[in-house]
């Protein structure tokens, strides 16, 4: 569904992304991992085309990226930090998101009620905690049923409550065959998520793997555990 | 594109600026007008204030609304539009609510007091120096991301236009006092929009006549039809030029 050809991206001097090649396919849920500034943001940007590589290419079912909007309606974002107008309140932001979209698809609004944003729609964005915020990220990634779900750290900044809700909700969305992406520092959150695992390290892929064959070539069941093997054998 | 465009355009009349600003240019408008006993006179007088406020305030304050929108466009950029889409949609909000701030303030006593050629001419002048001056502030707020950066050097440019540009002309015309330059100051004046405006207007008040020999070449080229298409050309494409490099930047910019 999403493929990542050979994708470098400089920052000045900063190289961030280092020919990086993924193959993400429908139904799968996988987790992006690596250290601070490996540069997956950078990756999930440039898949959104927010950042513009310097080499390389990436295909959304087949379709060059490059020069193309339509293929982010299949997409539903949530930023690490998600940025929003101050001046605006919670309802004016959902409510200008499904105008400019005006999409025809029944909208999947199971995290507006669970959240129970609705309570809070005269609320200023500038106004409204961290955790808020993510919330309403949350809910803007999933109101329009799309196809992949691209989740930047979903359940950092959130309480125990809301991040268990998260992840009930994803596993749902797992369960229907869309692709889901995380990057997340929380390993043991991830246990029970995913199928596959890409660790990023310097901007370079160190690997890409399933979760199965990741369990059964270390022999740990849990993945914090796995990955601590890998590096270990490496070093 | 429209969606967008309207809700940046209400988004900006929420914001009371824009509507300061009218009330402002009116207060000054309309006392040009009631302290002058000839319109003319009323005429040259409002176009001197246009002229200094119209550049500042719109340079200011779509510079500083650009750099504000950094969130709104983050966010819109993650769902389905054109990033083209994006940057036209804010630029098309900002010039009509400034146009139209424009148009209320001034354009309303100009057109009671001075209902001729010139006061229509005025008119579309200072909807054009709007445009022209919040296509330089897009380019200026995409050159560098650092807001403080940015707005000083919207600041800069309003000076170098609406002051430093005059006084380089008049160093010039000094120096080359001895020489036939008045047709090359044809040519200089469409370096800055402020002036070409200024003397647009003036040569179309009847005061060339005290302008000596300068104004009278000047009269020979702004006078006729095909030096005022010549000119509004050149005030045209200080819109386009700004604000297509700037677009082409944004294209590749990264967020």
């Amino acid at each position: 569904m999403i493929e990542v050809k050979n994708i470098s991206k400089r920052f000045g001097k900063l190289r961030v992304l280092d020919d990086i090649n993924l193959s993400l396919k429908k139904g799968e849920c996988v987790a992006m991992i690596g250290p601070n500034g490996c540069g997956k943001t950078t990756l999930i940007k440039s898949i959104l085309g927010m950042v513009m590589p310097d080499n390389g290419e990436i295909l959304f079912q087949d379709n060059s990226i490059k020069n193309n909007f339509t293929y982010r309606r299949h997409i539903g974002y949530m930023p690490q930090i998600g940025r929003y107008p101050d001046n605006m309140t919670i309802g004016q932001v959902i409510e200008m998101i499904k105008n400019i979209r005006k999409s025809d698809d029944v909208l999947d609004d199971d995290l507006l009620r669970q959240f129970k944003l609705e309570a809070l729609f005269d609320k200023k964005m500038s106004t409204l905690s961290g955790g808020t915020t993510q919330k309403v990220s949350a809910t803007l990634a999933f109101l329009f049923n799309p196809d992949v779900l691209i989740l930047d750290e979903p359940t950092a900044g959130l309480d125990p409550l809301a991040s268990e809700i998260l992840k009930e909700k994803i596993i749902l969305e797992k369960q229907k065959g869309k692709l889901i992406l995380i990057t997340s520092h929380l390993l043991s959150e991830l246990d029970d998520l995913i199928t596959q695992l890409v660790f990023i390290q310097e901007g370079k892929m160190v690997f890409h793997k399933n979760l199965e064959t990741l369990r059964e070539e270390t022999g740990e069941e849990k993945i914090s555990k796995a990955i601590a093997n890998i590096l270990k054998q490496q070093a | 594109m429209i969606r967008i465009t309207k809700f940046i355009f209400l988004d900006i009349l929420k914001n009371k600026i824009v509507l300061f600003y009218t009330i402002l240019l009116a207060a000054f408008s309309w006392s040009a007008f009631s302290l002058e006993d000839n319109s003319a006179k009323g005429l040259l007088t409002l176009l001197n204030i246009i002229l200094l406020t119209v550049p500042l305030v719109s340079i200011l304050f779509s510079t500083i609304y650009i750099y504000n929108s950094s969130e709104f466009i983050e966010l819109l950029l993650s769902q389905p539009i054109q990033r083209k889409t994006i940057w036209i949609s804010l630029f098309t909000g900002l010039s009509l609510s400034l146009m139209v701030g424009f148009f209320l303030g001034a354009g309303i006593p100009i057109l009671i007091f001075a209902p001729d050629k010139v006061g229509f001419m005025m008119l579309t002048i200072g909807c054009i120096i709007s445009v022209v001056f919040v296509s330089i502030a897009f380019l200026s707020a995409i050159i560098t991301r650092d807001k403080a950066k940015g707005i000083g050097i919207s600041i800069m440019l309003w000076l170098y236009f609406a002051l430093l540009f005059d006084g380089i002309v008049l160093f010039l015309s000094f120096q080359f006092a001895e020489y036939p330059i008045e047709k090359a100051m044809i040519g200089i004046s469409a370096l800055s929009p402020i002036d070409m405006a200024r003397i647009l207007i003036l040569l179309n008040l009847d005061v060339s006549a005290m302008m000596g020999y300068t104004g009278a070449v000047f009269k020979n080229f702004f006078g006729t039809s095909t030096g005022l298409i010549i000119s509004f050309a050149i005030l045209l494409l200080w819109i386009v030029i700004p604000f297509f490099i700037s677009l082409t930047k944004f294209k590749h910019k990264d967020l």
